[in-house]
């Protein structure tokens, strides 16, 4: 029940299979398997150290892999040639936990990046979209024309998350979207999450330590550790789950305050 | 193209718009312009979204945007017909946001030109200040330290001097070995005229110890470790790390900029002795093999022709040249702020300015040492 793999014939936008990644004589995933349905919201939690970074960085092609495949919305996603490496990476959105925003580009020409790169967009036609997703994720239209050092840690993460979603990408990697953020703000951004989740039928791959996070937008949640996802479900199966990490993080003060607050 | 548009008249008279496929930014751009070819009349505009699949940000965005220009005209216009998926995403985006500028507004390009000037003008003013103030603070703080008041961070000043000058010996010896051999051969090309070869010598022995030696080890430690120094506390400063020093009690100047002049200034001494034996060394060579003067007697005759003032004043400008470097290179490091961009323009400019003082300095050496006599 709380196993990490679906039924093969079960609708995923990722399936992650026998991962195995490492760096240099050591090994971080040892056959590593995930699946995350089309349209669902899941969320990534482990200690530290455990991979989830690593996780997502092999699985958006950035870390070299061992072993293992990772498929995308049915293509493959560490092999292929230059087209289909571009195809896939129109398929996905990626927030950095900073935002990773482009320092010499303002806002909105951070958000008009993958327009350009993918499109052949009038000027203002890619002005208006801009726009459209500044108000998306809560920041004000004069937030577009600074650069990125001009703005709060909060706000470079609404346009990280604004530059991930240009060209509304049906799959969504966000790494620790609400760490750093004040409790209202981090509120704040989990509703905006859940609400583009819905309103553009996302499937959302997140990475959080936050408790908060985790109940409020995750359908489900699997727990990374020893090299490999050790349960995978809704927070409530979770809790029933024997295992001293998972009982540890659900069971202690933050996760009971967590719980609680759920109502 | 994923969507199609076609137009007829609703039963009120009013112009209807029917959209099928999908609306996607793949082709929003047409979709805008479709949407935008019929303009707004009396009595209004109906948009049916009956046929539509799909619709993503920028296809909702065209729709509303569309019936924002209508109502913005004075005619009702409505969205109709759309799947409860669809329905909300154009419902969540309605009234399209008011065209924000994408770059900050510079206003009136020609006042903006000569406000550029002007700014540029006060900056450079103000990086001078902020020169001689951080000057003046590195020579208290080098003071201090060398008299003993303050710490000396003596693994510091070796893990720096490691750094610009044990690193540097292979590329130093490389390049003031063939600068000394270009040296002797076109010298002893121009001199082969007046049939006085021999004097080859003297060239090789006085110009590299003297002044070229000196200014290209100088020029190359710049390049190395100017380069290296500006980037490092612009990346440090960055990092917020300077601030964290500064918070634990720990001064930047003299935990980040002392030992760095100290070193630079100790090794481009030890490198500019080193480099002048490789020019010799790189012009004996050619001596011997084209002018058949043997090692024994290219030694015997540098001995004559190179005076002890030669080698002093070379030996006095080389720790001034690695004290510029490593200022202008910590100055610049200091002065990045907000973003990456900032530490390479920074770098560049620890680079050519202290390129620049090096000559000038050179320059100001040369008809110093002239005017004390020492020829």
């Amino acid at each position: 029940m709380l196993a990490p793999t679906l039924p093969d014939d079960a609708d995923v936008a990722l399936r992650v299979r026998g991962l195995v990644t490492g760096f240099g004589s050591e090994t971080l995933h040892r056959g590593l398997d995930l699946d995350v349905r089309r349209g669902e919201v899941l969320g990534l939690v482990g200690g530290s150290g455990s991979g989830k970074s690593v996780l997502m960085r092999a699985i958006i092609g950035l870390q070299p892999v061992r072993a293992g495949t990772v498929q995308i919305m049915g293509q493959d996603g560490l092999n292929g040639d230059g087209a289909a490496q571009r195809h896939l990476r129109r398929q996905w959105g990626v927030m950095f936990q900073d935002g990773a925003l482009f320092s010499g580009l303002t806002v909105a020409e951070n958000i008009q990046v993958p327009m350009r790169e993918f499109l052949a967009l009038p000027e203002d036609v890619m002005a208006a979209l801009a726009a459209t997703r500044l108000r998306q994720v809560g920041l004000p239209p004069e937030a577009g024309a600074k650069y990125p050092s001009e703005l709060s840690g909060g706000m470079r993460k609404r346009a990280g998350l604004a530059r991930a979603l240009a060209l509304d990408p049906p799959l969504l990697f966000l790494d620790e979207p609400t760490a750093g953020l004040d409790p209202i703000s981090a509120a704040a951004f989990d509703a905006l999450i859940r609400l583009l989740a819905e309103t553009l039928g996302l499937t959302l791959f997140l990475i959080t330590h936050d408790l908060d996070t985790l109940i409020a937008i995750c359908d489900r949640v699997a727990v990374l550790g020893d090299g490999r996802v050790l349960a995978c479900g809704t927070v409530d199966e979770l809790r029933g789950f024997a295992h001293p990490w998972v009982q540890h993080y659900f069971g202690g003060p933050r996760g009971r305050a967590a719980l609680e607050t759920r109502g | 193209m994923g969507s199609s548009i076609g137009w007829d008249q609703a039963e009120d008279g009013s112009a209807r718009a029917r959209l099928a496929g999908r609306l996607t930014i793949d082709d929003v751009a047409e979709l805008a312009a479709a949407l935008a070819a019929v303009p707004p009349a009396a009595p209004g505009l109906v948009i049916d979204l009956a046929g539509v699949t799909a619709i993503d940000t920028a296809g909702a965005w065209a729709v509303n945007s569309a019936v924002t220009r209508w109502q913005a005209a004075g005619h009702a216009a409505c969205i109709t017909g759309a799947a409860p998926a669809i329905d909300r995403l154009v419902q969540a985006l309605c009234t399209p946001p008011p065209p924000a500028p994408t770059r900050p507004d510079t206003g009136n390009p020609l006042a903006a030109r000569v406000a550029r000037i002007g700014a540029a003008v006060l900056a450079q003013i103000d990086n001078i200040g902020a020169f001689l103030a951080f000057l003046g603070q590195t020579l208290l703080v080098l003071g201090a330290s060398l008299v003993g008041r303050r710490r000396l961070r003596w693994h510091g000043v070796v893990h720096q001097a490691e750094a610009i000058g044990v690193n540097a010996l292979g590329i130093i010896a490389l390049l003031l070995f063939l600068v000394g051999l270009v040296v002797a051969q076109q010298g002893a090309v121009q001199l082969r005229q007046f049939g006085a070869e021999v004097f080859t010598v003297n060239l090789i022995g006085r110009a590299t110890t003297r002044e070229l030696g000196i200014l290209l080890t100088a020029i190359m430690v710049a390049g190395r470790s100017g380069s290296a120094f500006a980037a490092q506390i612009g990346a440090m400063k960055l990092n917020q790390e300077v601030d964290a020093l500064k918070t634990i009690g720990l001064d930047p100047i003299e935990v980040l900029v002392v030992p760095r002049v100290i070193a630079c200034s100790l090794m481009l001494l030890g490198l500019a002795f080193y480099g002048g034996l490789w020019a010799l060394v790189g012009g004996g060579l050619f001596v011997w093999a084209e002018l058949a003067m043997p090692p024994a007697a290219y030694l015997a005759r540098l001995q004559e022709v190179i005076m002890m003032s030669d080698f002093v004043v070379g030996m006095v400008k080389a720790p001034v040249f690695g004290f510029i470097i490593a200022i202008m290179g910590c100055f610049h490091g200091f002065q990045v702020t907000g973003n990456a961009e900032s530490v390479g323009r920074r770098t560049t400019q620890a680079v050519v300015e202290a390129i620049f003082v090096v000559i000038v300095f050179d320059a100001f050496f040369a008809v110093f040492f002239s005017a004390l006599g020492y020829n």
